[in-house]
Order: C-alpha cells, then structure tokens, then sequence
C-alpha cells in the first residue's frame, strides 16, 4: 500500500478517536488520511477558520440510554431522537406507517451515496463516512402526501464528543412531506456535531426541511447537506441559527430535471463570538428551473456571520430564474459580516440577480418608533423582527414558529 | 449628448478586421531574452538610473523568484514563459523635437487617430505618446510647465525628479504587492510620471496612448501620478495594439496618489489586440492599478474594455483619508475567445468614506467575462458607504458571465447596497431596432451603448466617441 | 386607378417549434391611399399577421406570399422590410434603456436613407423634423430626448409610434391595437395624427379589437378576421354592426 502522508492536524483529530472498530470502515479511514483541514486560502473556506475543530481532542461517544426530557423541543406527533449521533430509537416516536424509517449501515448506505453524490475531498464527509454509527434512511413513499412533519431531534449531551450524523432521506415520486431538524443541547459543552445529510427528491415530489439550530455556545457544528433533484420537484430548505460557536452549513443542490423549483431561506441571529457561515450552492444543469434564496442576518458582540451564495447555470441550460438576496445588520461595532454572492452563467436565456445590503437598523424608522413612546430596545426588537419574519415565517408550521420564538427569547433576550 | 455621430459609426463597422492590427517597421534594440539578475543591472544601466532605483528593481526580482503566478482568476491560458520574454526594447533613434520622429512612427501615429499635429490644433489634449517602452514624443510640455505640473516619460522623471519618484515609487503598489506587480517593479522599461502642484488644476486632459509594437516584447509600463494638496487632474489612457499571432505579455503597474482635498479621473479605453476568431493570439493584460486616497480627496477610475485575449485587472481605491471617495465605472466587453476577469477593490480605512461601483459586463462569442470585487469595510472606517451595481448581458448561448462580490464589513456604521442581474439581450428590443429600418449589428450596438450608458457618460468627451466605436466594433457577429 | 401596396395572397403561418397554425389562407389587397381596418376576436391571428408580414421571429410561413410595392417581403429580414416602408405600430412598444429617442430615429433615418442612396440627413434638419413631427401627435419634443418608451405612461408609447410613424414616412403602416391603453383624449390626439398622415401614396391597416378607434379613422373597408383567415369584408358599417352584434353571428354565418 502507497504511504500517505498524514497531516499533523489529521493525525492529532483521528488519534483520540481511534481507528473506526468496523473494518468495513476501513477505506474510509486511510481515506481521512489523506485530506487535510482547509485553512482560510482555500477560497470555500476564506472567511471560516475551522482551528476550534482541527485543534482534535474530541471522543467518539458511546450508546447511551438514560431518559432525555425533550418536551421543550418536540413540535410534531412523529419524531426520532438521535444523540450525540447515535439514533435513540427507545425515545423516539413515529408511526411506521407514515414514515418508512431504516438504521442502516454498509452497502445501502453506498448504494444512497450513489444516488446523491457527495464530495469525497470534503475532510468532513470523510470524517463522517469513517466514523458514524448508523445511517439513518428515511423513505417518504410514493405518492404519500403530507402524512409528517416529521422531526428528528440532534441533542447533544456531555463534553468533547464529535456527533457523525448520517441521514439519507428519499422522497419518491408525487410524495410531498416536511422535516424538521432540530440540533439543542442538553447540558452538552464543547461538542463538535459534524451533520451529513443527504435528500434525493424524485419526479413530482416536494420536500421541505426545516433547520432549527441551537447548539451549547461551546459547540461546533458542520452541517454538510447534499440534494439532488429531480424533474418538476420542489425542494424548500429553511435554516435558522441561534447558538453555537461555530456554525458552518453547506447546502449543495444539484438540479437535474427541468421545471423544478428550489427554495432556500436562512436567519442567523448570533451573540458572543458566534461565527455563522453558510455556503449554498445551486447547480442548475437543465432548462426551465427557478431557484430563490433569501438570507438574513443579525449580528451581535463581537460576532461574525459569512455568507456565500453561488448559483451556476450551466451551458445549454436555458429559461433560468435565479434569485439570491443577502441582508446583514450589524446590531454591534465589533460583529463583522462577510458576504459573497455569487453568479456563474453559462446560458444565455437566463434571469439571474442578487443582492446583497449590509447596515444597521434605519435610524430614522428608530426615530419614529421612539418618538410613538417605544423604548429603544423596544424599537430595536420591532425592527430586528421586521427584518429577519419573512424568513421565520417561511417555517409555515405554528409549533415550529412558536419554538423558534422560544428559543430567540431565551438565547437573545427579545420576545417577538 | 446626441453628438456621437452614428455615420461615422457606420462607415467604421464596414471594416470588420482588427482596424489597427498592422505592425510597423522600426528598428529596435532588443535586449536577448531571459531574466536574471544581469539583464535588469543591463536595464538600468541602459537607463542611466540611480543605484537607489536598481535596489528597488533587484529587491522585487528577489521577490518575484519567491512567488507564484495567480491562478484564482476565473480564466484559462497558457502560462508565459517568462524566460523566453525580452524584457526590453526602445526605438533605436531618439528625438530632439517633432520634426526629428521617424515618419514611418508618425505615419503609424496616423492610422491610429492620434497624430500629435492634429491633436494639438483640434483637441488641446497633451499626448505623451509610448511605443513600445520609451516615450519618444512628448507635447504640451511647456504649456504644462507654467503652471509647474510635471508631465514626462518615467524615465525623464527618474532622471528630473528623482526626489518625488523615490518619494512615492512602490507606495501604493509595493513590489510585494502581487506576481505581476514585482515582476513590473523588477523589470519596468518605462512609462508616465505626472505631478500636480498643489492647488493647481490640470486645465487639459493628459494622455497617453500605450501600442505594444515590438514582437516577443512584453511591456511593462509604469505609471506614477501624484495630485498635490486641492489640485485636480483628468487623465487619458488609450491602448491599441498591432495583430500579432503570438500571445504578448502585458504587465503594468499605475500608481495613483490623492492627496488632501485632490481629485483624480483616471480614463482607460483599452483595445489590444484580442485575439483572432479562432482564439489564437493576443494580448495577456494583467494590471496593477491602484489610488490612495488622503483626506477629502477622490479618485475615480472609469474603464471601457474591448481588447485582450487574457484580462486580469483591478483598479482600486484606497481610502485612507477621512471624507474620501473612490468611484469604479467599467464596461468589459468579450467576444470571441477573450477571457476578462476584472473589477475593483475598495479598501475603506477612513471616517465617512464613500464609493461608488457601476460595472457593465457584456459577453458574447464563446467568451468569459468575470466581475470581482471586494468591498471591505475596516473596523475604524465610521459611516461608510457604497453602492455596487454590476450588470452583465449576454449575447450568445456559448459565452459565460460570471459575478464574484466580495463584501467585508467590519463596521456598524456602514451602509452597503449591492446589486447584480444577469440577462440576456433583449430580442424583443432588436426586433423593435429591425423594424424601424435599423440592421441587427446597428441595434445591437445601439442597445448595448445604452445599456452602458451609465458608464460611457463618466467619459470625457473625446473619449466617449472612440469608446462607442470600439463597442460597436468589438460586438460585430456576436449574435448566435 | 391607384396601385396595389401590400398583396398578401394564400398566407398560411404557424408558430415555429410549435407547427400550430395560426393563418390559414389569409388574403388581403390594399392600395394606396387606402385605409382598412382588420377586426377580429382574441385568438384570431391579428397580432400574428402583423408579426408576420413585418418579419418577426418565431413564426413560419408555410404557404402563399406577402409582398409591398411589388417587393417580395417573405425573402427579406425585418430591417430590410422596413428600409422598404412598412411600418409598424407596436401593441406593446419595449423599452430599450439608455438610448435616446433622438439617437434611435436618427440611426434608422440614416439606415434608410443608406439603403435607398439618399444623402444622410443633417443634424440641424433632423432637430428640425423632430419638432415639426412631435407636434403631429402633440407630444412634448422633450420625450424625444429621452431612453425609447422608457417611463412613458401607455399613452405616451402610443404616440410615440405615431411620432416614429411621421418621422419614418412609411408606404405601409400596421397599426396593431394602437387603440388599446388609451383614454378618450389621448385617443383622439393619436387619430388626428393618423389622419395627418394619411396620404395618396401610402395605406394603413388598422388592427383593432374594438370599434371606437374607427370613428376617429374612418376605413374604407373592415375586414373580421377569423380563425386565419379573412371571413368578411364591407365598409365603415361592418364595424358599427359588430360593435352591436359581437363576433358571434359572424362565425356563426360561417359555420351554418
């Protein structure tokens, strides 16, 4: 076997983790051996630097079976558990007749990988590939309609594990459901959550995923999600972010059937050091698709939000529509905001625009609110609200809504 | 502004080949190929230059052995081989006065539209004529000196006004800078110097007319302009260059300083050879362009880009004084086989700093056009502003139009707006041209100028007119 | 007798990629000196023919012949179809940002002049025609200097194809639902323009969906447009009667 030589940053990672037990991950293992963490010149990485998770450290977590109260977090009737990675099926809930859910590992996980194809040179998919427990395949059936919304819950519990969370989800043709993901932390600290997820959306189906994300302020989190769509399917992602340390979420969307459209809303709404970074990719490879994406961010302390958006129309995919839409305001003089959306075209018949705007809350709207009686803070939380609901709104389920608001009460201190 | 004159449009895209792709018979001094450390002690040497400045140049060639050549750009070429480059060549002759100049060169000067007895009578424009790397006429100089504004070759400067080029040489483009700039600053032939007295205001536009003539020969211009305390100055650069079917290597460095309450126009029509219908030849153009800005000062670029086969260019603004602003008006057009990546970098270190950016790309043939831009608000920069816009328009379904922004903000105070579209011309506006009697390459310069609008009119006048023409001409047969 | 204009004989057209036919065997003569009027309901093929008879892509002729003066315009691109003298009303005029009115008319005038052997027109003479004409349509000679249509209200638009209309002096003249988008006084000020313009040596087709805009312009014949084709021909009173009756009873006729 050829010698590879073993980044002294990998081989720091990997060796409080030791080599995966299953030989089956093997391959994957050596690899991890031969990728390295990427450092602020690699242009995917410019504005993100990753040190809090390449300084290694981290365990791998083991099966736990306590009961977690969770009754804050759960907004749907279905739901399955997955702690520090590692799926909890004796606290999970769901109806096998809605949900056709499967534990996997091996071969089917392969046999997803080849549907939806994920970027191999990515150190955090072949982190996840070497070391996650079990798979979690989700199969949202043919011609199924709106039987979910489905949850699925990622908590984080105790100090310095890394989380491999590994979902596979299928929407088949004509089907049309919603998930929603919820990462809290429950006494968790100093975790690195490493997020894999993948979603095949066949001819005629809608899937919607929902990002609520609230991790211990002391915890990483990489989320890595990988869509292929196909023909006159819709794809909606909404994420929000309102804890962690850092925060990175790459949403790559390969479109290859015509009529399809695709939608991607985010809020991030950071304090202390927060860093949010999240990268969104749309790959329109055939004609007549529109895709949309809107984010916003509000940035507090002395933290940083990133955001870069890149759509590619490739040649001969005509009649696209591609919006993309930044909004930043900085609500402190230490946050910083670095955007970067992104435009490549190489069709003629397209519409394609972005914009991007970077300021704080309009004084004179403060005025006005302040001179009807409104506190200053008061103001303040009117206008950040005004600013970030079109994307909350796009949550569409009360309960969620309703949890998101909790959540930016208790981490951020406004009521909206 | 009806004044641009659509007959004399007309007769000029009757001729579709390259109008200025000729080359002319000159007797050169080449220096033999390569590049080590003799061949620029054999530069300077030949130049008569001071120690202090063949330092400089030795120090950005240890520099450029030690860097790598950028590959970030959104563009594909064959790389030049840098030691099969001469890195100098001058007419062999020089001249005393006007009457001296070859009139081989004058009659070149002629084909070009800017024959310096014309220019004079007609225009009042003083024209600083390069060829290849040595200045070889110069007008205007007199007039200029009454009001102490230095206008002259680089060399001249260097060998005039050693004071002020040491004084600001490398100050906003260090040798450190990029690939291209040290190689510029290791081995620059020669270029422009110009300085405005404080409070003086240049009454004329300044120009230079750049023509890489010399085969083999790649050009290294260097440009120094420094705008004294309240004075302002408009200045004119216009690029043609002869067919050549090997790719020439272009690498300037413009260095461009504002002082307190100093304002700068600083107009480009850049028209190298592009390349012919297949791709093959033309000019690489990679270009350091930069302007510091001190206090209440303002810099502003506007560029019209027609030529190149390789483009890589960023005319920046720095604005390091409070109240400064930098403005970036740009047309890029592709055709062909070009390739242009190009845009701007705002760099805001000032209290209530402001700028400005307006980029027009146009793509067609089966061309790459690239916008880049960075924006970058600075922590102690209080109240900052900018506004980007950046269109493209697409011709053909074989070319590409691609948008990177770059928006750094550091600061609570700023307020940013940036905006991007991307579309294709409209056939519903040709088909309203056609119907009205106008033919298609007419309606598509027509539309294309008025997409630009925005643009073209931050032109001086004279400027404008040559301007559209080049639109007109560059977008020939581009509808597929 | 005065001589045929525009002889459009046997025209059948369809939509291209399409090959859904939207003419199917459509004659017409017009004369010069003439004015007709083509009515028609939604759908019939009155934009289409406009579209087709001044060249615009998208459409194939897969049958019969269209010609002006003689010319064959079925062999010649758009541009030249006008160089030749047919003009165009649009129903819907575009915007073209950035290009002034001025600049626009002035590069057609020379273009069509080139193409006929004239001497190009002088700045001064063509400032000059620019007031005389504007003041045909009472539009304000200022909106000549601004973009093309860009921020014209709906009536402003239409007068604007009648000012390019005056300005262009075609032999041919396709005025396609000039009428629609406009208020009674804008209506009025829009015929009046037309009228001036109506001459011994050119003709106008009138395409209009209502009847509102003929008593302004009085035609000297109407034609009910069909299904592709021409169904029925009379005079100003054929107008009146649809106005009255719809489309119905005509189809009807046709169909018993």
């Amino acid at each position: 076997m050829d010698t590879v030589t073993i980044s002294e940053k990998v081989e720091k990672f990997v060796s409080t983790l030791g080599k995966p037990l299953d030989e089956s991950r093997n391959s994957a293992y050596q690899h991890l051996l031969g990728l390295d963490f990427p450092t602020s010149r690699d242009e995917y990485w410019k504005y993100t630097r990753v040190g809090k998770i390449s300084k290694g450290g981290f365990k791998l977590p083991t099966t736990q079976s306590e009961r977690i109260n969770l009754n804050d977090y759960i907004v749907a009737n279905d739901y399955l558990v997955i702690e520090n990675g590692i799926i909890r099926s004796d606290i999970s809930q769901y109806s096998k007749l809605n949900f056709d859910i499967e534990f996997v590992d091996g071969e089917s996980v392969q046999q997803f990988d080849n549907k939806v194809e994920l970027n191999k040179d990515d150190i955090f998919t072949a982190l996840n590939d070497a070391y996650f427990s079990k798979a979690v395949q989700i199969k949202i059936s043919q011609n199924k309609v709106n039987e979910g919304p489905l949850q699925i819950i990622y908590v984080e519990q105790g100090e310095g594990f890394v989380a491999n969370n590994r979902i596979q989800i299928i929407a088949e043709k004509s089907s049309s459901n919603e998930i929603i993901q919820t990462f809290v932390s429950k006494d968790g600290s100093s975790n690195f959550v490493n997020h894999l997820a993948q979603y095949y959306v066949e001819e005629n189906a809608q899937l919607t995923i929902h990002t609520v994300q609230n991790q211990a302020e002391t915890t990483s989190l990489v989320s890595t999600t990988q869509v292929k769509q196909e023909a006159n399917s819709t794809f909606r992602i909404n994420t929000i972010t309102m804890n962690g340390l850092l925060i990175r979420n790459n949403i790559n969307i390969a479109v290859e059937g015509q009529n399809c459209e695709t939608y991607m809303n985010g809020a991030a709404v950071t304090k202390g050091k927060m860093h949010v970074d999240n990268h969104t990719f749309v790959d329109h490879q055939v004609s007549n698709c529109m895709s949309d994406e809107n984010y916003k961010y509000v940035l507090g302390d002395q933290s940083t939000g990133v955001f870069n958006g890149k759509v590619i129309v490739r040649q001969d995919a005509q009649v696209i529509n591609a919006y993309q839409n930044n909004g930043n305001i900085l609500l402190s003089d230490q946050a910083t905001v670095n955007s970067k959306p992104e435009l490549e075209i190489y069709a003629d018949d397209v519409k394609c625009s972005h914009g991007s705007t970077t300021g704080q809350l309009d004084e004179d709207a403060m005025f006005y609110l302040q001179a009807r009686g409104i506190s200053k803070d008061g103001a303040k939380q009117l206008l950040v609200s005004a600013f970030i609901n079109e994307v909350i709104d796009s949550f569409s389920n009360p309960q969620l809504i309703d949890l998101v608001e909790r959540l930016i009460e208790k981490e951020h201190g406004w009521s909206f | 502004m009806a004044a641009y004159t659509e007959e004399e449009l007309a007769k000029e895209l009757q001729n579709q080949e390259y109008e200025f792709g000729f080359t002319t018979d000159i007797e050169s001094e080449k220096i033999p190929v390569g590049l080590n450390e003799d061949v620029i002690r054999l530069i300077s040497a030949k130049k008569e230059e001071p120690e202090w400045l063949l330092e400089y140049r030795l120090n950005a060639f240890r520099i450029w052995k030690e860097m790598e050549e950028p590959d970030w750009a959104h563009v594909n070429y064959e790389k030049p081989k840098f030691q099969e480059i001469s890195y100098f060549a001058a007419p062999k002759k020089q001249y005393e006065s006007w009457d001296d100049v070859d009139p081989e060169m004058k009659a070149t000067m002629d084909k070009l539209g800017i024959s310096l007895e014309e220019q004079k009578k007609l225009t009042g424009v003083a024209v600083d004529f390069v060829m290849d790397s040595v200045s070889v006429a110069t007008s205007f100089k007199e007039k200029l000196a009454e009001l102490d504004i230095i206008f002259c070759s680089f060399s001249e400067a260097v060998k005039d006004h050693p004071e002020l080029v040491k004084k600001y040489l490398g100050t906003v483009v260090p040798s450190t800078d990029n690939f291209y700039a040290a190689l510029n600053s290791a081995v620059f032939s020669d270029g422009s110097f110009c300085y405005i007295p404080k409070g003086v205001k240049c009454p004329m536009e300044l120009s230079t007319y750049f023509r890489i003539n010399e085969a083999g020969t790649g050009q290294f211009e260097r440009t120094l302009l420094v705008a004294d305390e309240g004075s302002y100055v408009s200045y004119l650069e216009g690029c043609t260059a002869p067919q050549r079917d090997e790719n020439q290597l272009h690498a300037a460095v413009v260095e461009l300083i504002a002082l307190d309450d100093a304002e700068i126009k600083y107009s480009t029509v850049q028209n190298w050879y592009p390349g012919d219908k297949e791709g093959k030849g033309g000019v690489y153009n990679f270009v350091t362009k930069r302007g510091i800005c001190h206090t209440n000062s303002k810099i502003s670029w506007t560029q019209v880009e027609t030529g190149s086969a390789v483009t890589w260019k960023y005319p920046s603004c720095i604005l390091k004084g409070d109240h400064s602003i930098g403005e970036f008006y740009s047309v890029a057009v592709t055709n062909n086989f070009q390739q242009a990546d190009t845009g701007t970098k705002m760099i805001h270190l000032g209290k209530n700093t402001k700028s400005t950016i307006i980029s027009k790309g146009i793509s067609a043939g089966q061309s790459h056009n690239s916008y880049r831009g960075l924006v970058q608000i600075n922590a102690q920069a209080e109240n900052a502003r900018n506004f980007t816009q950046c269109d493209s328009l697409l011709m053909t379904d074989r070319c590409g139009a691609h948008t990177f922004p770059y928006i750094e903000c550091k600061n609570n105070s700023a307020k940013l707006e940036h905006e991007a579209t991307t579309s294709k011309i409209g056939e519903d506006q040709i088909f309203y041209c056609l119907q009205r009697g106008i033919s298609e390459e007419q309606a598509i310069g027509l539309i294309v100028k008025g997409y630009c609008k925005d643009v073209l009119n931050k032109l001086p006048m004279e400027f404008a007119v040559e301007a559209q023409k080049l639109l007109t001409i560059s977008l020939e047969n581009s509808v597929g | 007798m005065s001589k045929t204009l525009l002889d459009i004989q046997n025209l059948h057209a369809e939509i291209e990629d399409e090959g859904k036919a939207i003419l199917k065997g459509l004659n017409l003569a017009v004369k010069a000196g003439e004015v007709h009027a083509i009515m028609g309901p939604n759908g019939a093929g009155k934009s289409t023919l406009a579209s087709v008879v001044s060249g615009k892509d998208g459409y194939e002729v897969t049958d019969g012949s269209v010609s002006m003066d003689g010319a064959d315009l079925l062999e010649m691109d758009a541009d030249e179809r006008a160089k030749e003298g047919l003009f165009l009303a649009f129903q819907y005029p575009v915007e073209i940002p950035g290009v002034s009115n001025i600049n626009f008319l002035r590069t057609a005038i020379n273009e069509i002049r080139e193409y006929r052997g004239e001497e190009t027109i002088s700045a001064k003479d063509f400032m000059a025609m620019v007031r005389e004409k504007s003041a045909v349509v009472e539009m304000d000679p200022k909106l000549a200097s601004r973009s093309v249509n860009e921020g014209f209200s709906g009536g402003e638009k239409k007068k604007n194809e009648i000012f390019q209309m005056a300005m262009l002096n075609p032999k041919v003249a396709i005025l396609d639902e000039t009428d629609s988008g406009l208020d009674i006084d804008a209506l009025r000020i829009v015929a009046s323009g037309v009228n001036k313009l109506r001459s011994e040596n050119n003709a106008i087709i009138i395409i209009t969906h209502y009847q509102r805009l003929l008593d302004y312009i009085v035609p000297d014949y109407v034609h009910v447009l069909a299904d592709g084709k021409i169904v029925k021909t009379g005079d100003k009173n054929l107008a009146l009667e649809l106005e009255e009756k719809g489309y119905d009873w005509i189809t009807d006729e046709i169909n018993a």
